[in-house]
C-alpha cells in the first residue's frame, strides 16, 4: 500500500519533537477526523529555517509527510518553505494512495499555520501566505474532556 | 508471524483439509448428477449438514448452504422482506450489526421499507425492552448479532428471541462470530434464521449456511437450479460444505475442550494490557463475550500506525480506525458504544484462536509496551495531555 519512501519515513521518522521557544508553532486537523499535526520551526535572524519539529497524532501516511515536510523545508527562506506544496511532499515520498492524500495536505497547511505564527509574532509580512483556517477552536475544545 | 486476527478468519485445521481433500480430487461429481458417482458426493452433503445442524440444536434439513455470512445476511433480511410484504416493511435490528446486515437494511430502505435501528448500551448490548418497544404491526424481522465481530459483546438472543415470538416476529440472528464459539440453541434462543460462515472456526472461505426454521417465511435469493431442496440455486460446493461440516464437528467438540484456554489467554491479555500500559480502554462486555476477543483503546494515538508497528514485529492485528476502513470516521460500532471519535481512532483488535499461545500473548504486550509510548511520543494530543496535568 505505500512506498519505500513512506515506509522508510514511517519507521524512522526525522525531527519528531518540539522546540523550546521556536519562532513559529502551527497546530492544524482535528481528532475527530484522526489527523493533527503540529509543526515548529526554528527561524534565523534571516528568515531561514534553522530547524523544524513535528509532533503528529495520525496515520502511517500523516507521520510520514510529517517527517518529509520538516525535512524539506529546513534550511530553506520562510519565502521558499512556502513553496513546499502538498505536491511536492508527495512527490518526494514516491506517491501516496488516493485515501492519503489529505494527509500531504495536512502537512502543508502545517508548515504554513508555523509560517503564519512567526509572521504574526514578528510582525512580519510573508507573500502569498495566508491565514490558517483549520478549526483549532474545536480541536482545544475537544483536548478539554 | 503471530496471528492474532482469528476474527478476521482462521488458519483452516488439518483436519479439515483432510476431508475436503478426496471432494477436490477423486470424488469430484455433480452432487445433482444421477449415477453412482455422484452419490458419493451427496451423502457427503448430507453428512455435513447433519454436523453443523447439531451445533445449533437444529435440524438438518434446517440447514442451507449458501457462500458466506455476507450472503445469509443478505438472503434472510430480503428474503423475508420479499415473502412477507403482505403483513408489512418493517424491520428492526441494531447499530452495532456487520456491514452485511446494516448495508443490506440502507438497500432495503431505497425500496420503501422502514428500519429501526437499535442503539447498544455502554458494553455494546442491545436492550430487550427496547427491541419490544420497536415492534409494530406491520414489523416482519428482528435481526440482532449474536456477538459482535469487532468488541466481542455477546447479545441476550434468548430474552430478544422470546419477545420476536411472542409477537410473532421472525428472529434472525447473525451468528458469523458466535457459531462454534459459544453455545447456542435454536429453540432455547426462539431463532429462526442463523447465518454462519465456516471460516471462522477452521474451515475454509467461500462456505457458509442459513439455518431457516421450518416454517419461516423467506424467499428465494438465488435462482437457478434444484439445489438445497430450491432454497438456494448453484453447484453445491462439495469440497467446501463438507469442510464446513468437519469444522463445524470439531469447533463443537472444542468448545468444552480448547475454549476454555483460548479465554485464559484472553483474560491473561486484557489484565495484562490494562495493568502495564496507561490511559487505556477496554472495550465490550467484560463477561458477556466472546472467549477470543480482546479490544482496546489506547488514547491519543491513531490506530493504523499502531497496525504498521506491529506488522514490523510480525503481529497481524486490526482496528476500528478510520485509517483502517478507507473514511474519516472510525468504526461505526464504536461510535455507537458512545466513544469520542480520538479515542475510538486508537482502538486495536487481538481476536485470538486455539493456536495462539502464552507466550504469544506475553510478545505481543511486550511489543505493545514499546509501540504505545513511541507513537505517543509522536503525538500532539500526549504532549498536551502531559503539559495540562503538570
Amino acid at each position: 500500500m505505500y512506498t519505500e519512501q513512506v515506509m522508510d519515513h514511517f519507521m524512522h521518522p526525522r525531527n519528531v519533537g518540539e522546540i523550546e521557544g521556536a519562532s513559529g508553532v502551527g497546530t492544524v486537523g482535528n481528532a475527530k477526523c484522526g489527523d493533527i499535526m503540529r509543526i515548529y520551526l526554528d527561524i534565523d535572524e534571516n528568515q531561514i529555517v534553522r530547524d523544524a519539529k513535528f509532533k503528529t497524532f495520525g496515520c502511517g501516511a500523516a507521520i510520514a509527510t510529517s517527517s518529509m515536510a520538516t525535512e524539506m523545508i529546513i534550511g530553506k527562506t520562510v519565502q521558499e518553505a512556502l513553496t513546499v506544496t502538498n505536491k511536492a511532499v508527495m512527490e518526494a515520498l514516491g506517491g501516496l494512495p488516493p485515501v492519503k492524500v489529505h494527509c500531504s495536505l495536512l502537512a502543508e497547511q502545517a508548515v504554513h499555520a508555523a509560517l503564519w505564527d512567526y509572521a504574526q509574532k514578528n510582525g512580519i509580512v510573508i507573500e502569498g501566505l495566508e491565514p490558517p483556517v483549520d478549526d483549532v477552536d474545536e480541536l482545544e475544545h475537544e483536548e478539554e474532556e | 508471524m503471530i496471528y492474532m486476527d482469528n476474527a478476521a478468519t482462521t488458519r483452516m485445521s488439518e483436519r479439515v483439509f483432510e476431508a475436503m481433500r478426496p471432494y477436490m480430487m477423486e470424488n469430484y461429481a455433480n452432487a445433482a448428477g444421477t449415477y453412482s458417482f455422484a452419490a458419493k458426493s451427496s451423502a457427503a452433503i448430507e453428512h455435513a449438514r447433519a454436523q453443523i445442524a447439531k451445533v445449533i440444536g437444529a435440524k438438518a434439513n434446517e440447514i442451507v448452504f449458501t457462500s458466506g455470512g455476507t450472503e445469509s445476511d443478505n438472503w434472510a433480511l430480503k428474503g423475508v422482506v420479499a415473502a412477507n410484504a403482505a403483513k408489512g416493511r418493517h424491520i428492526i435490528t441494531s447499530a452495532i450489526e456487520h456491514h452485511a446486515i446494516l448495508h443490506s437494511a440502507d438497500a432495503l430502505k431505497k425500496q420503501g421499507c422502514e428500519v429501526t435501528i437499535l442503539p447498544v448500551d455502554a458494553d455494546g448490548l442491545v436492550n430487550p425492552a427496547d427491541v419490544e418497544a420497536a415492534i409494530r404491526p406491520d414489523t416482519v424481522l428482528i435481526s440482532i448479532m449474536a456477538a459482535n465481530n469487532e468488541i466481542g459483546s455477546v447479545q441476550p438472543l434468548a430474552e430478544i428471541g422470546e419477545i420476536a415470538h411472542r409477537h410473532g416476529v421472525i428472529f434472525h440472528t447473525d451468528a458469523v462470530q458466535a457459531f462454534g464459539h459459544i453455545p447456542m440453541n435454536v429453540d432455547e434462543m426462539h431463532i429462526d434464521l442463523l447465518s454462519a460462515s465456516a471460516h471462522k472456526f477452521h474451515g475454509p472461505k467461500g462456505v457458509g449456511i442459513l439455518y431457516v426454521r421450518k416454517g419461516t417465511k423467506i424467499g428465494v435469493f438465488m435462482d437457478g437450479g434444484a439445489q438445497e431442496k430450491r432454497r438456494r440455486a448453484g453447484t453445491s460446493n462439495v469440497p467446501g460444505i463438507v469442510g464446513m461440516g468437519e469444522a463445524a464437528q470439531a469447533a463443537m467438540e472444542a468448545m468444552a475442550t480448547e475454549l476454555p484456554a483460548v479465554q485464559a489467554l484472553r483474560d491473561h491479555l486484557i489484565a495484562r494490557i490494562e495493568s502495564e500500559i496507561p490511559y487505556v480502554k477496554v472495550n465490550g462486555h467484560r463477561e458477556k463475550r466472546l472467549p477470543g476477543n480482546v479490544n482496546v483503546c489506547f488514547r491519543f494515538i491513531e490506530g493504523e500506525g499502531m497496525l504498521m508497528l506491529l506488522d514490523a514485529a510480525g503481529i497481524c492485528a486490526s482496528s476500528g480506525s478510520a485509517c483502517t476502513s478507507g473514511s474519516l470516521d472510525p468504526s461505526h460500532v464504536l461510535l455507537a458504544i458512545g466513544l469520542p471519535h480520538e479515542i475510538a481512532h486508537g482502538s486495536l483488535r487481538l481476536s485470538l484462536g486455539e493456536y495462539n499461545t502464552r507466550e504469544e500473548v506475553d510478545e505481543v504486550v511486550e511489543q505493545l509496551k514499546v509501540i504505545i509510548p513511541r507513537l505517543r511520543s509522536m503525538s500532539p494530543l500526549y504532549e498536551d495531555f502531559v503539559r495540562n496535568h503538570q
